[in-house]
């Protein structure tokens, strides 16, 4: 079972995602919501995917299967936001249970050489501040999830749209990098209304990200994981007593991500990470488990 | 004629408009070269062949490969004027020269390839310790001016310039400190080769690149400096080989050239087995480790064939050809061995770079070629076109063969 204290090794909150791949029909409302909230441009040729900015991917895989035994499933991929860690033994479930053995790397943090993203040790939100990128591109290389963009182009903003831009999030210029930020702009309002409401902590619900709330089957779940409270670390707990897959991508790589994801098929979850043969498969699956 | 008088002393040099229509070749590569840098800053790195697959592309290869080929610079000079080997007295000028165009055309094209230029100096103000690329960054500035040092004194002893009491006085005093300058010019490259090496072997997340490691240093960082001491002699052997045939002179005495082999096959050999070493527990260890295996690291068009040429016919043959005597008695064997020397070095480059980048993490990632653009092409050929300006400059009019009037004589 996931202890998430111990695997991010603090008190301090961890801010993280549980998406339940059972529900998600891949609508792409979660992506528009992120691009809406975070003010990411339409570019001109929006056909070619490998130069258009998406920090909330939705990728459609299927079980290789064919008509009539073919499923399909959907992985929304936000940033993330690793931690970094030791990596783990897949037997165990790939927990990092030993608090001396590594140091923390976030693969993007610890590269860029210009400290334009960091990790926030408060909340476990990897951070990127596009005024400071010089555009080396070292973190996109860095990165195995294709979380990180680059913007290729200049954004063709149409005139006027600007009145229809959020004010809380700069856009982005051409030569910098940009990704997800769990909405950090969010958790800053959500602070200042603790603070003046009295509050040491900010309400579960005061906090979440654009693409949790857009979601119309409810696949995304956010919150503090560090938080006995919160229904994320509640639910991905009680998914894995229930015997549920829940897992992370690429999780024996010990990135340590706070991105949990869920299913009941098991020829899903294989698709969450690499395996050498299928008896490698069944080895990395009891140690998931409740 | 016409330049003679500039000419170093007692040598004779090719026919003034040979000279200026060879000019003006490398003139139009800087012309190909100024309109695709010219494109790339007006309308953005959009002109390129990179995408968010591929961050790095065809510049950063040639960054690599000539700044490990450049390594000749600092490791002769380390040979020359600190352990003080004399005999490699006839080769360190050109080794400096061809340091220079190496570090110089890289910084220039890194100033086309990062996304905001004129924010480079953010990497200086804003640094972030725990990066190889900040360690890059100061160490290719820093040496930059290093080798410009180095480099002045040749300048300052042109027939003409030298005329300047004041200017000759100069020279002679460089000279004289110059082991200080070629002491940090060492450390300071040393560092950044390692740098670079160690820029991709940090890449935890990247199982064709990550590798484990001495301290904070990943072994691909003591590989990368072990190869580019390795190849860099002889790539300095080899342009001085190269000039002599073209311009029909003798500049070098064979014996320096073979002493230089001698030293790279040396280099090259104790590369050679910890780079296979390093390769197979890799293959054997790290790779499965993550669920992969090397059919999966090595799919075409980078398939294993890569990796046979390489560290076989561009690795292990030339580290042993250039161990022995009589192939580095031979001009055409000494040549053929340090070219296949340098393709190596070349190809290591081009597989950390591009393959690494290329080879899908996610197990529902695709995999895409890369192919770079013509504009990117264009600004990649600038190390040409510089190169062969500063060289056929330096060899024209700067004393950086000091045997030459010797071995004219013979």
């Amino acid at each position: 079972m996931y202890d998430f204290k111990k695997i991010y090794r603090t008190e301090e909150s961890r801010y993280g995602m549980l998406i339940n791949i059972d529900k998600c029909t891949g609508c792409g409302a979660c992506s528009v919501a992120c691009m809406s909230e975070n003010n990411s441009g339409v570019l001109e040729d929006e056909t070619n995917k490998i130069r258009s900015v998406t920090w909330l991917r939705v990728y459609q895989v299927d079980n290789g299967q064919a008509f009539p035994k073919t499923e399909v499933a959907f992985f929304p991929r936000p940033c993330q936001h690793c931690q970094g860690g030791k990596v783990g033994n897949y037997k165990e479930g790939f927990f990092f249970e030993d608090p001396d053995a590594h140091e923390n790397h976030t693969p993007c943090v610890s590269v860029c050489p210009a400290t334009a993203t960091d990790y926030d040790e408060k909340t476990g939100i990897v951070s990127q501040v596009p005024t400071r990128c010089i555009g080396c591109r070292y973190c996109v290389a860095a990165c195995p999830y294709h979380a990180r963009y680059f913007n290729w182009y200049d954004v063709p903003w149409p005139k006027g749209s600007e009145r229809a831009l959020s004010p809380f999030v700069s856009p982005r210029m051409r030569g910098v990098v940009e990704k997800c930020t769990f909405c950090f702009h969010r958790y800053q309002q959500a602070q200042n209304k603790a603070f003046k409401d009295g509050e040491e902590k900010i309400a579960e619900m005061d906090y979440q990200t654009a693409c949790t709330e857009a979601c119309p089957s409810g696949a995304i779940m956010f919150g503090d994981l560090n938080n006995p409270d919160h229904k994320v670390g509640q639910t991905i707990q009680q998914y894995q007593k229930e015997g549920r897959f829940v897992f992370r991508l690429l999780e024996r790589l010990g990135t340590n991500t706070k991105v949990f994801y869920t299913t009941e098929r098991e020829w899903v979850r294989r698709k969450a990470d690499n395996f050498i043969s299928d008896e490698d498969f069944k080895q990395a699956l009891p140690g998931q488990k409740g | 004629m016409y330049d003679s008088s500039f000419w170093p002393k007692g040598v004779t040099r090719g026919h003034p408009v040979l000279f200026v229509f060879w000019l003006l070749i490398c003139g139009a590569i800087l012309q190909f070269t100024g309109i695709g840098a010219f494109l790339c800053l007006w309308k953005g790195l959009n002109q390129t062949g990179m995408n968010d697959y591929y961050a790095f592309g065809l510049w950063i290869v040639i960054d690599l490969a000539v700044i490990a080929l450049g390594a000749g610079a600092f490791f002769t000079s380390f040979l020359s004027y600190i352990v003080r080997i004399k005999e490699l007295k006839n080769i360190v000028g050109v080794a400096v020269l061809i340091g220079f165009i190496c570090y110089t055309g890289a910084i220039m094209m890194l100033g086309i390839d990062i996304g905001q230029p004129i924010r480079g100096w953010f990497g200086f103000w804003h640094a972030n310790i725990h990066s190889m690329l900040t360690e890059v960054m100061f160490c290719i500035t820093t040496y930059a001016i290093v080798l410009i040092i180095e480099l002045l004194p040749a300048v300052l002893e042109n027939r003409q310039i030298a005329k300047v009491p004041e200017f000759g006085t100069f020279a002679h005093n460089l000279h004289r400190i110059m082991i200080v300058f070629a002491g940090t010019g060492t450390f300071l490259s040393f560092f950044h080769q390692g740098s670079l090496g160690g820029m991709f072997g940090v890449l935890f997340a990247r199982p064709f690149a990550f590798r484990e490691g001495f301290m904070i240093w990943p072994w691909t960082f003591f590989l990368f400096i072990l190869s580019a001491i390795a190849t860099g002699p002889s790539f300095t052997t080899l342009c001085v080989m190269i000039t002599e045939k073209v311009t029909g002179r003798k500049l070098v005495p064979h014996k320096t050239k073979m002493l230089m082999g001698k030293i790279s096959g040396l280099l090259l050999t104790a590369y050679m087995v910890l780079k296979l070493a390093d390769t197979y527990y890799w293959a054997k260890v790290m790779v499965p480790g993550v669920g992969s295996s090397l059919d999966v690291m090595y799919q075409a068009p980078y398939g294993t064939w890569l990796l046979w040429a390489e560290l076989g016919v561009c690795g292990v043959l030339p580290a042993i050809m250039l161990l022995v005597p009589r192939v580095r008695q031979s001009y055409g064997l000494l040549f053929l061995a340090m070219l296949l020397n340098c393709t190596g070095i070349v190809l290591n480059r081009f597989v950390f770079t591009i393959q690494s980048l290329a080879i899908p993490v996610l197990p529902f990632e695709k995999f895409i070629a890369f192919m770079p653009t013509w504009q990117e092409i264009a600004v990649g050929s600038l190390i040409l076109g510089y190169g062969f300006l500063v060289y056929s400059l330096a060899y024209r009019y700067l004393p950086i063969f000091p045997k030459e009037v010797e071995l004219s004589q013979d």
